[in-house]
């Protein structure tokens, strides 16, 4: 589809690119949209089935109504106005996972609209618009691989027919690929925060189809676009439209026009590609579903669900930066995730000391998270056993060297700090005797040193504590070693 | 005492009485099956084995001086659209034979544990499409009252089981007057509720907005008794509505006083109709002008345009509903085929017949993109004004009353080739299904015959509309009317 050399930076700077996001989050209701199976995943195929998801002739569909508190909690926090009646339309198309041969969705009567969300430009903020929220049920899953015979056939498993999806569609507001990054970001720590999905892309509880189009820098009209499906991380989209907009400004340079279709992204390549027009050539012929009711949303029940929504994330951040004087930085960190936000909190209240608890879970606990590939609710240091261990170093009881060595400790066997240092032997050392016997040890050794510190130069009074602390593995109470050192050397 | 010709008040007194037990009523009706079903042709398939446990288990009640459902013993006939557990439910389709639902209907349900005795599943129009069971899959059914003519439809193999004395009461469905229209040319009584009054759960949709389903029976008593069963919400079907049930049984009265009842004649019902249905009819109304009703002449002035909106709505829906039987889960598949689509083509092109096929093509013609607007949109607005019409005529009157059909029962055969002529057949029934209001077709006389184009007497019905939840009026005055004699002589 390229059209010779690739487009430079300067041909790419006179081009402009519009984007809009197309989102599915799958919500966490523990049962399905319109019947009453379960909704966990991994289970055998086709085990969490019922006459309702199976599309067995005469079954009929009931809204399960946590599955509109939790989308509409998500209308709520982005923004939107929740529409006192919306309705469910019919999606008509065949495919082996959808057993109905339609799904039920919304339409023309969404669940709500006129939502945003606000992301950071160049340091700036920037309101991306959402244009609708609406509800739908999940298809099921082929299964092309993996079975004796997948080179003849394909299976089907029906588990996810039914699990609950709410479609969140931006306005074409984003200009860049990082811009749809920062978006997408915001949008899950939302959802995360709000409880109403877990956002595991690779399970595909959070799925992302893009649709780009390039324009002249400072055109008012948009370009023909396309949409760019199988986006299934946060790496793959920024690649993905990065080059899909390339594409489409080489095509543009090389004198040809976007035909608006639907594309690939294929990692492997790290390119898209057009889809066989037969695939995506879909008239859906949606029309209202005659077996459900309008969905009507007294002011009463949308209240209460704005009542229940927690501190979300833009105001927990500029909180945190407020109430905690936390670098803006820190505080987008830490509100990544409700957990994380909450571990925070409770670490910082208990120490009293907000920035040492920011350096300590935004570092340290961090790598040992990683490292463990776990999240902060999966941590084995609970947050009070961190404030234990940061009131220790801010005692000045152990060093930081040390309090590094307790906490990968205290992570491996979900000890307390003191239980840890007990084990260890790895408890302070405040025997003036044994200091005094280390730091005339190593003033004998350094001459010259103590020399110098005798001649006026007590800024080398830090090296010596480095050295003793060195000499006693960093078990010795540094400001004992300190008044110490100040003695001996006078 | 002859068995199969009991009203279920008589069976009830007589089980009481110990005069017969349920699995001799059971056997009575299985003979008469034997004998004339051969040539009537009312049931795909029979149930001996659930019915006649179901009558011994009526008989250890009795014994056992337990209390008995309503309609404890009474042997029934249920349309093959409804889903019956363990038991084969085709619809009449090639697509659905030997299809066995894991699951009973509501209706089906409700009759059984209300004491009634299954005894088999009926013949009808492929499912539900058509107004002669000449659509059926397998074969066609035969009026009892003249074997070359057609019972009606689609639900015929009911109506003529019961006019045969083949069953007590039997269920059909209703979507443009699949009820009353074979219950008036089988000369038995066809009721279908308010939308909503009946749960659809388990009834094989065809246009879910339409459906209906709803009893027959030899006497207006009798179908009240089977509606009060099945009459009331069902939380497996949104649409069913949670309006209180009367006690319709106890409202029939004894010999009932029609005074100061008004019934509404629209005289778009009584042009280019069969001259001698309109003199029964006429017939009819003075009758119940004689019991104290008052006649009010009125007009349904979009009445015209119901068949067309009638035919874009139903065919709508049923294009999407139809849409599951795709050879991939269930029922029949194409023996052979090179890939997916290729399955579908040959799947339903083999599994559907013609007419079912036309309505599929219909309606997905009606839905498409660009004449959605033109038809499926204009069709719901017409549908409002139909509706408005009723309601704005039941502010004047009680009940309207009018031709079921313009025709009386006519030959097999005759009409099959001309699928407009078999719509026009459903002309005074389709109004009240697009206005979802309730409607009941009592027997009104017969036609006179004309020995010499060997034509016998056929029956003719009287529909009786009334407004919405108004069923009480609607079978109180059907019942006045079979009180006052049906003029049987007419």
């Amino acid at each position: 589809m390229s059209t010779g050399t690739p487009a430079s930076a300067e041909v790419l700077s006179k081009y402009e690119a519009v984007i809009g996001l197309e989102v599915h989050v799958q919500l966490l209701t523990k049962t399905k949209i319109f019947c009453s199976c379960s909704t966990r995943f991994g289970d055998p195929p086709n085990s969490n089935t019922c006459p309702v998801c199976l599309g067995l002739p005469g079954a009929l569909p009931v809204l399960n109504r946590e599955a509109v508190t939790m989308a509409m909690k998500a209308a709520l926090a982005l923004d939107c106005a929740v529409n006192p009646r919306s309705r469910f339309a019919r999606k008509n198309y065949f495919y082996p996972d959808l057993p109905k041969g339609y799904q039920i969705s919304q339409y023309d009567e969404p669940l709500a609209e006129f939502g945003r969300i606000e992301i950071e430009v160049d340091g700036a903020r920037k309101r991306i618009g959402v244009t609708r929220v609406h509800l739908e049920e999940d298809a099921g899953k082929m299964l092309h691989e993996g079975f004796a015979d997948s080179d003849s056939r394909s299976y089907v498993d029906l588990n996810r027919s039914g699990v609950p999806l709410i479609e969140i569609v931006s306005e074409p507001d984003l200009r860049s690929p990082e811009e749809a990054y920062d978006y997408l970001t915001r949008l899950k720590t939302l959802m995360l925060y709000l409880e109403v999905s877990d956002c595991n892309m690779e399970e595909g509880s959070l799925r992302v189809d893009a649709n780009v189009s390039v324009r002249p820098a400072g055109a008012s009209m948009f370009g023909t676009k396309t949409e760019v499906k199988n986006l299934n991380s946060f790496r793959f989209l920024q690649k993905a439209l990065a080059y899909e907009i390339e594409r489409q400004v080489e095509v543009l340079e090389g004198g040809g026009t976007i035909s608006q279709e639907t594309r690939l992204w294929d990692s492997r390549e790290q390119k898209t590609h057009g889809m066989r027009s037969k695939e995506f050539a879909h008239d859906y012929r949606y029309f209202p579903e005659p077996d459900l009711r309008p969905l009507a949303i007294s002011e009463e029940w949308k209240e209460e669900v704005r009542r229940s929504l927690p501190e979300l994330p833009q105001a927990r951040r500029e909180r945190f930066v407020r109430e905690y004087a936390l670098p803006e930085h820190d505080a987008t960190q830490l509100t990544a995730t409700r957990e994380l936000a909450n571990y925070f909190e409770e670490v910082a209240k208990a120490t009293g000391e907000p920035k040492l608890a920011a350096n300590w879970i935004l570092s340290e606990l961090t790598f040992l998270l990683n490292e463990a590939n776990r999240d902060i609710s999966q941590s084995p240091v609970s947050a009070p056993n961190l404030a234990g261990l940061l009131v220790l170093i801010q005692k000045g009881s152990i060093s930081g060297k040390m309090g590094k060595e307790i906490l990968a400790a205290m992570f491996a066997s979900a000890k307390t700090a003191n239980e840890v240092m007990a084990e260890k032997g790895l408890e302070q050392i405040n025997d003036t005797e044994r200091i005094i016997a280390v730091v005339r040890e190593i003033m004998a050794a350094n001459p010259k040193q103590v020399e110098q510190y005798r001649g006026g130069k007590t800024a080398t009074l830090g090296w010596f504590v480095g050295q003793v602390m060195k000499a006693t593995r960093g078990q010795a109470n540094p400001p004992l070693v300190q008044e110490i050192l100040k003695k001996e050397l006078s | 005492m002859e068995l199969t010709q009991l009203t279920i008040d008589a069976i009830r007194e007589g089980l009481a009485a110990r005069k017969f037990s349920a699995e001799e009523l059971v056997r009575a009706h299985q003979g008469e099956i034997e004998r004339k079903d051969k040539d009537v042709r009312a049931y795909l398939s029979l149930s001996p084995e659930r019915a006649l446990e179901q009558a011994r288990k009526v008989d250890r009640q009795i014994a056992a001086g337990e209390k008995l459902g309503p309609l404890a013993g009474v042997p029934v006939a249920i349309k093959d659209v409804l889903l019956t557990k363990g038991l084969a439910t085709t619809c009449a389709s090639k697509i659905l034979k030997g299809y066995v639902p894991p699951y009973d209907a509501t209706t089906v349900a409700r009759l059984e544990s209300a004491g009634a005795c299954v005894l088999g599943k009926t013949n009808c129009d492929e499912f539900a499409m058509g107004s002669s069971t000449e659509n059926s899959g397998f074969f066609t059914t035969h009026n009892p009252h003249a074997l070359d003519r057609v019972p009606g439809g689609s639900s015929g193999g009911s109506a003529a089981a019961v006019a045969a004395n083949m069953a007590v009461a039997s269920l059909g469905s209703d979507t443009g007057g699949s009820i009353r229209q074979p219950a008036a040319l089988c000369g038995v009584v066809g009721m279908m509720g308010t939308y909503g009054r009946v749960s659809r759960y388990g009834l094989v949709a065809f246009a879910s907005s339409l459906d209906h389903v709803g009893p027959f029976g030899r006497s207006v008593r009798d179908v009240a008794q089977v509606l009060q069963i099945m009459a009331g919400r069902d939380p497996l079907d949104s649409t069913s509505a949670d309006v209180p049930v009367p006690d319709y049984v106890a409202a029939l009265g004894g010999e009932n006083d029609l005074k100061g009842v008004r019934v509404g004649v629209p005289k778009e019902y009584f042009a280019g109709l069969n001259p001698e249905i309109g003199a029964n009819i006429e017939k009819g109304i003075d009758l119940l002008v004689k019991q104290g009703a008052r006649r009010v002449d009125i007009s349904l002035p979009h009445t015209d345009y119901a068949i067309a909106c009638y035919y874009i709505i139903c065919t709508a829906e049923a294009s999407s509903n139809l849409a599951r039987y795709d050879g991939v889960r269930y029922g029949y598949r194409a023996p052979e085929y090179s890939d997916l689509h290729d399955m579908y083509r040959k799947t339903r092109d083999g599994g559907f017949g013609a007419e079912v096929k036309r309505r599929i093509m219909l309606g997905t013609y009606v839905l498409s993109s660009g004449y959605y607007d033109a038809y499926y949109l204009k069709a719901q607005k017409v549908r409002t004004l139909i509706t408005r019409d009723y309601l704005e005529a039941f502010e004047d009157v009680d009940v309207i009353v009018t031709p079921t059909s313009p025709i009386p029962a006519f030959k097999l055969g005759e009409r099959v080739d001309n699928p407009l002529e078999m719509y026009l057949a459903d002309i005074y029934t389709v109004t009240a299904s697009l206005a979802g209001i309730p409607g009941i077709s009592v027997p009104c006389g017969r036609t006179k015959g004309d020995p010499a184009k060997n034509e016998p007497p056929l029956p003719v019905g009287m529909q009786i509309l009334a407004s919405h939840f108004d069923e009480t009026r609607l079978l109180q005055v059907a019942h006045a009317f079979e009180k006052a004699g049906r003029f049987e002589a007419a």
